[in-house]
């Protein structure tokens, strides 16, 4: 289903039905995080990735208008490089451990001590929060950082433009 | 925008209970799934709601710039003033444990504070980015 969206999507000359079909594509992503136990990462799918990047495309949409113009030469160099691309990831998925194999190095490494330790050391039984909030908790600083410098980021290039237009003549 | 009536009277069913599920989201991250980016993602996306079906300006009489911007600022000072906390007290940068009387409860105040610093700048983040995106040209829904 998701590689029907995904062909739909490149397909689709109309922009707005390429936005509607990415929002399918997130729920449906999002289904497929709850069905893998990854809950927070599905609710973050569900409403960044279905939810406001739907909002903010359709807004852009509004201000650049809908149809996308054909191209002008056929793309089978780009379309060559990424079917290499694509190539050597399912080659690289070859050399991960089985899904779900107990095992493998991620699970053996510091896992064990956060799902043992993690409710008598911070007495929050949430481990996925445990981790993020307290063991990695430079990492997200580094994270929240990098959001705030997205948003100053899109602060300074849009009000520069709206200041601009307020200094021509009307 | 003004005349879809099942639309506004639904917006103002939902909104508050929207706005209910991501305090929800936020303070029972602890147990449950969730946290503060998602709670702030979905905090942005009720007032993004309620811009769509009452218009941008009635947003921004609820929300506005001034805040939003601050917000932005805010919740990065507060995840990285909770590390500065914890070094006043004496522990290493971002540990939580000298916050409160024993260690457990100096990790639940830690991760409390910091989940509600990156709530803060995520919802703060996204609605910028919505009012910049949306008020550009002429108003986007309010004609």
């Amino acid at each position: 289903m998701m590689a029907a969206t995904v062909l739909a999507i490149a397909v689709q000359r109309n922009l707005y039905s390429v936005v509607v079909l990415a929002g399918i594509y997130s729920f449906l992503m999002a289904t497929v995080l709850v069905a893998l136990d990854a809950v927070d990462v599905a609710m973050t799918e569900a409403s960044v990735g279905a939810g406001i990047s739907t909002v903010l495309l359709l807004g852009a949409l509004y201000l650049c208008g809908g149809e996308e113009i054909k191209p002008v030469s056929r793309p089978w160099l780009p379309l060559a490089v990424a079917a290499v691309i694509a190539g050597a990831l399912v080659y690289g998925t070859l050399g991960l451990p089985a899904f779900s194999d107990a095992t493998a190095p991620i699970h053996v490494h510091v896992v064990p001590r956060y799902l043992n330790e993690a409710l008598r050391e911070t007495g929050i039984p949430n481990v996925v929060t445990a981790v993020l909030a307290s063991y990695r908790g430079y990492d997200t600083l580094g994270e929240t950082t990098v959001v705030f410098t997205a948003g100053a980021g899109v602060i300074a290039l849009l009000r520069r433009v709206r200041r601009r237009r307020d200094g021509e003549p009307r | 925008m003004r005349r879809f009536l099942v639309l506004r009277v639904v917006g103002k069913l939902l909104i508050p209970f929207m706005l209910l599920f991501a305090l929800y989201v936020q303070f029972h991250g602890d147990f449950g799934p969730g946290g503060g980016f998602q709670a702030g993602v979905i905090g942005a996306a009720v007032i993004i709601f309620y811009a769509l079906i009452f218009g941008l300006p009635a947003a921004r009489r609820v929300v506005p710039d001034a805040v939003v911007e601050s917000m932005v600022g805010l919740g990065v000072l507060l995840y990285a003033g909770v590390g500065v906390a914890g070094l006043v007290l004496g522990g290493n940068y971002l540990d939580y444990f000298v916050l409160g009387s024993d260690p457990v409860s100096g990790q639940h105040r830690g991760i409390f504070w910091v989940e509600a610093g990156v709530a803060i700048t995520v919802s703060g983040v996204m609605l910028k980015i919505f009012y910049m995106f949306a008020g550009r040209g002429r108003s986007l829904e309010d004609e």
